[in-house]
C-alpha cells in the first residue's frame, strides 16, 4: 500500500486517538507540574474610632490578569509529586527516622494514601491474576471432558460474571456478601461471630475485593484456555498415552506447554486490567479499607473542588506504573521485530 | 464417537470434575438468580437478617404488599426515579459509539493489515500502549478544555471520548481479523479496475462481516459497561445507565430504598444476559482472535 492511500485510511482513527489519548497525556502532564495561581491578596488598613483593623480582601483585577497571562498556572515542577498526597518523600524520610522498627515504619508508610492505595492495587494485581488464571485452567479443562451440550450451556453461565458490567457485577456480589446477605450471614454463623461484618473487618474486605476480581476475570481465561484446548495435537497426546503417561501427567507435559504462549497473553492482559481496580472499590464501598490508585484519581477528581493537578499527578504515576508493567512485553516484542528485520 | 478404554475416565475422577463443575457454575450463575429473584422482594427479604428463607418465600413481602412478588422496585426506579431516560441514554451513546468506532476501526485496520512499512509495527506498539492506560488517568486532562469550549456533560463528548478511548483495542481486533482475509481478494480486485477503496468497500468489508460484528460487539459492551469516563463527563441530567446506578447508591441508601438499585442492576443485566445468549459464539472467537497469535 503506498504511503498516500495509508495516510487517508488511518486518519480518522489516527486522529481521534492523537484528539483524546495523545494531547490528554500531555495535558495531565503539564498539569501535574503547575498549580492554579493563588489570588492576589491586598492588605489594608481601616482606622475608626475604635482603632485600626487590618482586612485582605482579594484583587480581583490583578488575580484574573495573572490568571490571563499565565493559564497553566503556577510552575512548581515536581513540588506535587513529593507532596503528602503522592510520593511524600518528607513524611517518609520522618517516618524512617523516627520508627525504631521495620514494622512501624511500614505501618506507618501505609498510612499515606498513595502508599496505603499502591499497596492494595499491587496486591490485587498479583493475587488476583495468577488465582485467575489456574481457576480459567481448571474450568477450561473440565468443560472440554463434558458431553457437548452441556458445553455450550456452561460456556453460556461461565461468560456471564466477566460480561457483565464491574459495577453491577460488583454489587451484585457485595449485596450477598454483606453483613446483611445470604453469603455474609453464612460466613458469621460459621465464624461463629454474629458481628462479624465486611464493613468493619479490613481482611474480610480486602478477600472480598480479591474473590470479586477472580469471579469476574476467571472467565476470561477459561474461553481463552478452552479454545485453546481445541488446539492441543492429537497425535502428540496419543503416543503419551501409549507411552503410559497418567492422564495427570499428559496434562502437565503435552498440554500445560502447548498453552504456554496463551497463558502469557492472559497474564499480559490481566495484569493491565487488574491494576486498574476501581469499580469493585465503589460497589463494594471498600475506600475505608482499601482504595487504588484509580479511586484515588476518581475522588481527586469528583466533588465540589475539583483538585486537576493532584489527580493529574496521579495519573501520571499511574501511566508509569503500567509502563513497568507493560515493558517486558514491549521489550520483547521490539526484540522480535528487530530479529525479523 | 466411542471412546476408547484409555480415554475412559475412573469413577473418582468423574465425580471429582462433576463436583468442581457444579461450584463453578453456582458460583457463575447462582449470585445472579439471586439478586434477579430478591428484586422482587421488599428490602427486609432481601437482605433477610432474621431468617434467610425469608429472602426465598418473601413473607415480608407478603406481609406489606399481599403478595410473595412485588414489582415495587421496579416501579420506584423507573416511573419515580425516572431509570427510562437513563437506558435510553444508554443505548444512544452504544448506538454511536458502536457505529462510529467499527467506520474508524475498520478503515484504520484495514490500512495496516495491508502496508507492509515499518511504521505499521510502531502504530501497533503506540496502540497497545493507549489500550494499556487506564481511561480514568485521561479524564484530568479532558476536563478543562470541554469547560472551557462548554462541551462537558452531554452525550456527544462522551460519545467521542467513548470511541476514541476504544480505537486502541478495534484497531487490534480489527487488525487480526483483516490478516486473515488473504492479500490476492483486494489485489485481485484492484486489477479489474477498483480503487483502494472501492476494494475494500466493495470486496473486502463483505467476507469481513463476521470479523465486524465481533468487534462491534466489544466496542458495546465497552462502551455500555464504563463508569469511570461516562462518569466523570456526563451531567446528572444527561447520565448513562451505570453511573445513575452509582448515584442511586448515594442517594437512595440514606432513604431506604436499596430495592431502587436492585431493581435498575437487574435492569441492566438483562440486555447483557440477550446479548450473551444470542452472540455467545462471536464473544468467544474475539476473545480468542488476539490469543491465537499467541
Amino acid at each position: 500500500m503506498r504511503h498516500r492511500t495509508f495516510f487517508w485510511f488511518f486518519l480518522p482513527t489516527g486522529l481521534a486517538m492523537l484528539l483524546f489519548i495523545a494531547l490528554p497525556i500531555i495535558s495531565v502532564v503539564m498539569q501535574s507540574l503547575f498549580t492554579p495561581h493563588e489570588a492576589v491578596l491586598i492588605a489594608s488598613e481601616n482606622c475608626g474610632p475604635f482603632g485600626c483593623t487590618v482586612s485582605t480582601t482579594v484583587d480581583q483585577e490583578a488575580t484574573a490578569q495573572i490568571r490571563a497571562d499565565k493559564p497553566m498556572g503556577r510552575f512548581v515542577g515536581l513540588d506535587i509529586y513529593l507532596d503528602r498526597g503522592h510520593l511524600a518523600t518528607q513524611e517518609i524520610a520522618a517516618a524512617w527516622a523516627s520508627a525504631d522498627s521495620m514494622g512501624a515504619f511500614f505501618s506507618e508508610v501505609f498510612n499515606l494514601p498513595f502508599y496505603r492505595a499502591l499497596t492494595f492495587t499491587l496486591t490485587y494485581t498479583f493475587v488476583v491474576t495468577p488465582l485467575l488464571i489456574m481457576l480459567g485452567f481448571a474450568v477450561a479443562v473440565a468443560v472440554n471432558s463434558l458431553h457437548r451440550r452441556l458445553k455450550g450451556l456452561m460456556i453460556f453461565f461461565s461468560l456471564l460474571p466477566m460480561i457483565v458490567t464491574p459495577l453491577v457485577g460488583s454489587l451484585i456480589l457485595f449485596w450477598m456478601i454483606d453483613s446483611r446477605g445470604v453469603l455474609g450471614q453464612f460466613i458469621s454463623y460459621l465464624a461463629a461471630d454474629p458481628s462479624l461484618s465486611l464493613k468493619a473487618s479490613t481482611p474480610l474486605m480486602w478477600m472480598s475485593l480479591i474473590v470479586y476480581g477472580i469471579w469476574s476475570s476467571a472467565p476470561f481465561a477459561f474461553v481463552v484456555f478452552y479454545a485453546g484446548l481445541q488446539t492441543v495435537p492429537k497425535d502428540t497426546l496419543e503416543s503419551a498415552m501409549i507411552d503410559g503417561a497418567t492422564r495427570w501427567e499428559q496434562i502437565r507435559y503435552v498440554v500445560i506447554p502447548h498453552l504456554m504462549p496463551l497463558v502469557t497473553f492472559v497474564a499480559l492482559i490481566q495484569l493491565m486490567d487488574n491494576f486498574r481496580v476501581f469499580e469493585p472499590i465503589i460497589g463494594f464501598s471498600a475506600e475505608a479499607h482499601a482504595t487504588s490508585l484509580s479511586w484515588i484519581i476518581f475522588n481527586d477528581l469528583g466533588g465540589e473542588t475539583r483538585q486537576l493537578s493532584a489527580a493529574a499527578t496521579t495519573s501520571v504515576l499511574t501511566i508509569i506504573g503500567v509502563a513497568i508493567l507493560l515493558s517486558p512485553v514491549l521489550y520483547r516484542t521490539w526484540r522480535d521485530f528487530r530479529g525479523k528485520t | 464417537m466411542a471412546q476408547s478404554v484409555a480415554e475412559r475416565k475412573s469413577l473418582g475422577l468423574r465425580i471429582t470434575l462433576t463436583v468442581f463443575l457444579v461450584i463453578w457454575f453456582m458460583a457463575a450463575a447462582f449470585p445472579f438468580a439471586w439478586t434477579v429473584w430478591g428484586s422482587f422482594k421488599v428490602e427486609l427479604d432481601f437482605f433477610s437478617i432474621a431468617d434467610w428463607t425469608n429472602a426465598i418465600f418473601g413473607r415480608n413481602t407478603q406481609d406489606v404488599h399481599g403478595s410473595s412478588v412485588t414489582g415495587a422496585g421496579y416501579y420506584g426506579a423507573w416511573v419515580e426515579e425516572g431509570f427510562g431516560r437513563n437506558v435510553m441514554n444508554t443505548f444512544i451513546v452504544c448506538f454511536f459509539v458502536v457505529c462510529t468506532s467499527l467506520t474508524l476501526g475498520t478503515l484504520g485496520g484495514y490500512a495496516l493489515s495491508r502496508s507492509g512499512n515499518n511504521y505499521v509495527f510502531w502504530l501497533l506498539i503506540i496502540a497497545l500502549i493507549f489500550r494499556a492506560m487506564p481511561p480514568i488517568t485521561l479524564v484530568s486532562g479532558y476536563l478543562p478544555p470541554f469547560f472551557q469550549y462548554n462541551v462537558w456533560g452531554i452525550l456527544p463528548t462522551a460519545i467521542i471520548v467513548l470511541v476514541a478511548i476504544n480505537q486502541p483495542f478495534t484497531l487490534w481486533m480489527l487488525h487480526s481479523f483483516f490478516m486473515k482475509i488473504p492479500k490476492d481478494l483486494d489485489e485481485a480486485a484492484m486489477v479489474d479496475g477498483c480503487t483502494r477503496f472501492q476494494a475494500f468497500r466493495h470486496v473486502i468489508i463483505p467476507v469481513m462481516w463476521p470479523g465486524v460484528i465481533t468487534t462491534g460487539l466489544f466496542s458495546f459492551l465497552l462502551a455500555y459497561n464504563d463508569f469511570a469516563v461516562t462518569t466523570m463527563l456526563l451531567s446528572a441530567d444527561n447520565r448513562t445507565m451505570v453511573p445513575e446506578i452509582a448515584a442511586f447508591l448515594g442517594t437512595t441508601q440514606t432513604e431506604g430504598n436499596v430495592m431502587f438499585a436492585v431493581a435498575a442492576v437487574v435492569s441492566a443485566t438483562v440486555p447483557l444476559f440477550i446479548l450473551v445468549m444470542f452472540f455467545q459464539r462471536q464473544i468467544v472467537s474475539g476473545l480468542t482472535a488476539g490469543a491465537v497469535k499467541g
